[in-house]
């Protein structure tokens, strides 16, 4: 299952790698912020790089972007060993968590700062800003002053400042997480308009699985400076490769089990039926479970080969659109549903008996 | 609950009176004393000058001490070069220390921002550490290295770089280096003041889109610390255009500051009118830096929001 994410990019359509990290290491004094990294990252792609904070995500982006140098390893744009070409040169442009507008000047003056730097002509200049500022939906406010804008619109500013240049490669740095929800929700799908359109490969940093799932066309899921899996967004969240990818993608219950030969999984709360053993087999494995592929019922569901497990209501998490029920079974453990609420009122209550079932098809079954 | 609340707001009122009431008792009164006293003529008299109000007098007395009071103080101030001469000798001297302090402050400045963060705090510190011995004391020392055969001359000759002593003392450039000397933490704190929270990513991205690291300090790094020059320029000009001390022990005797010529007129001549109008007419100068400044904050504060 642990396959490198290198190798299964550069397959994919065959197109090439346009990034390519080899072996990258990075140290901060005794902490080693990025560990032998590999990964490639194809041209044209969406693609995000994920893991809760301090994971190194964010230090691969700036590697990239030549604000760090790595201790260890290579980094490729193009084919082309990048490590020596300090940041003005590097044609990778970021757009920063913090925005960094330049609160001297304008919205033109910002946006046009890189063009400035390469002595692009007055008119061409002039050119290039009406046409950034209409790709961000910020036509007319060329003049403002930078302070003089809204928290959405300072964003559309450092976008278009970062693509003015035509960047190989766009580099986001959570560039969402100043926004609220509502905005963030509308940004994401801009962006991903926006990347279809220009074709420009985007390379997004978030904490936020669900915007990294929803925005990229792959993931680079990272821990502790070490990659945990590189997929697609439906191959990561369906078929995690560890207990921790698992957890940090989406919501999820373990089972902890034995597989017999016959291929059920022997745990506390019974044997388990398992579709696909992955061709994995041990003493000591785990079922993972998504919330919102388990059905619940009042009574004890007809036995049609799913697995069904009974317990009381502990605890119920009305979103709206779903609940989440929190299940106590017999062994003390939880487990978590996700229900959709169709019907206008929750179907359970709290301390309601149930029982929870699924298909065999449904849990994937783990090893590390 | 009323009257409690009440009891608060009086005192919040009370407490935002204080500034003022201070800004009443020790500037405003003597002001109008000082201003008074410029349009008083000189007198051989204790004080020194008429018309001294007597409330004793009455309405007449009242009508009378206005009926007195002239502009001759002024006519005199307008009359004599040797005033606008020391004005203008003081606006030259401010207008070069300033220069002077800029070109070596911003660079110190600049270095301690751009030092480690633990050490950044000890340099600071080393800054405003003359400021531990007596002000009066430090120029004094400065004689002793500026004279015939003092320290400064001592290190020249020993590098080759003079070959007699020259005389140091008594000329501009000793009070330019005397006022260098002492007005530089004025000009190196607001400078780190701006300088220290300036957001580092702003220069990443300027190196992210394409400009090298000694252009990126022309064109962010410097505007952006403009209003810590104008405060440290500020802050040092102004208190230079009076400055009394460093001229008067370090200066010649050529032309004088306007503050010498102030005390002299005060002490040597006891003239306190005419004293009293070319402090006022100092003051009247220095408003316009003052509310340069005052404008100038007010501005950055709007650029915060």
């Amino acid at each position: 299952m642990a396959v490198s994410g290198g190798t299964r990019a550069a397959e994919q359509g065959g197109k090439p790698a346009l990034v390519r990290f080899e072996g990258v290491t990075k140290r901060f004094g005794d902490v080693t912020a990025v560990d032998a990294l590999t990964l490639d990252i194809a041209q044209g792609q969406f693609f995000a790089l994920l893991g809760p904070s301090g994971c190194g995500k964010t230090t691969l982006l700036r590697l990239l972007a030549g604000f760090e140098t790595a201790d260890a390893g290579r980094i490729l744009l193009d084919g082309e060993d990048i490590g020596a070409v300090p940041p003005h040169r590097r044609s990778v442009n970021m757009m920063f968590q913090s925005y960094a507008l330049f609160p001297h000047l304008t919205v033109e003056g910002n946006i046009g700062f890189g063009l400035r730097q390469e002595n692009v002509g007055r008119r061409e200049r002039a050119e290039r800003i009406t046409e950034m500022l209409a790709l961000v939906k910020l036509q007319g406010f060329g003049p403002r002053r930078v302070s003089q804008l809204s928290g959405g619109q300072r964003q559309r500013v450092a976008l278009a400042r970062s693509l003015i240049k035509r960047p190989r490669v766009l580099l986001l740095d959570e560039p969402m997480a100043a926004l609220d929800k509502k905005l963030r929700g509308e940004t994401q799908f801009e962006l991903m308009e926006l990347q279809r359109r220009l074709g420009t490969t985007f390379v997004i940093v978030t904490h936020d699985q669900e915007e990294a799932m929803i925005v990229a066309d792959r993931i680079a899921v990272m821990n502790e400076g070490r990659l945990a899996q590189a997929g697609e967004p439906a191959e990561i969240y369906e078929r995690p490769n560890s207990r921790w990818t698992a957890n940090f993608v989406g919501e999820v219950t373990l089972i902890e089990g034995r597989l017999t030969a016959d291929g059920t999984l022997q745990t506390a709360l019974g044997p388990l039926r398992v579709a696909d053993t992955g061709g994995i087999a041990g003493d000591r494995l785990w079922l993972a479970l998504r919330p919102e592929k388990l059905r619940m019922s009042a009574e004890k569901p007809a036995s049609d080969g799913h697995n069904a497990v009974s317990g009381t209501v502990a605890e119920i998490g009305y979103r709206g659109d779903v609940s989440i029920y929190k299940v106590r079974l017999a062994d003390r453990s939880q487990m978590k549903v996700a229900l959709a609420n169709s019907t206008g009122r929750p179907p359970f209550a709290l301390d309601d008996l149930v029982w929870v079932s699924w298909p065999p098809q449904a849990g994937v079954l783990l090893k590390e | 609950m009323r009257a409690r609340a009440e009891s608060r707001s009086w005192g919040a009122r009370a407490v935002l009176l204080l500034p003022y009431l201070w800004l009443l008792l020790f500037f405003l009164a003597p002001f109008v004393i000082v201003l008074k006293i410029s349009l008083s003529q000189t007198a051989i008299a204790l004080p020194p000058y008429v018309p001294v109000l007597d409330l004793a007098a009455g309405w007449q007395g009242l009508t009378d001490f206005f009926q007195r009071l002239t502009l001759e103080g002024y006519r005199l101030l307008a009359s004599d070069p040797i005033y606008l001469l020391s004005y203008l000798k003081s606006l030259k001297v401010a207008a070069i220390s300033t220069a002077l302090l800029l070109v070596i402050g911003y660079p110190i400045a600049y270095g301690i921002t751009r030092s480690a963060r633990s050490l950044q705090p000890l340099l600071v510190m080393l800054v405003v550490l003359p400021f531990w011995t007596s002000f009066l004391i430090r120029v004094y020392a400065w004689i002793n290295i500026l004279q015939r055969d003092g320290l400064l001359n001592d290190v020249l000759l020993a590098l080759g770089i003079v070959h007699t002593r020259p005389e140091w003392l008594s000329s501009d450039t000793a009070i330019y280096i005397g006022m260098v000397y002492s007005y530089l933490p004025f000009m190196v704190l607001p400078l780190y003041a701006t300088l220290e929270k300036m957001d580092e990513s702003l220069l990443e991205a300027a190196a992210d889109l394409g400009c090298p690291r000694w252009k990126s300090f022309w064109l962010v790094t410097l505007p952006l610390s403009l209003p810590g020059v104008a405060a440290g320029s500020l802050l040092c000009f102004i208190p230079i255009v009076g400055e009394f001390v460093i001229p008067d022990l370090l200066g010649g005797s050529q032309s004088l500051m306007i503050g010498q010529t102030l005390w002299m007129e005060f002490f040597a001549n006891r003239d306190w009118p005419v004293a009293s109008a070319i402090a006022v007419a100092l003051l009247a100068l220095l408003v316009l830096p003052i509310v340069l400044y005052e404008r100038l904050q007010r501005r950055q504060l709007e650029g915060l929001r």
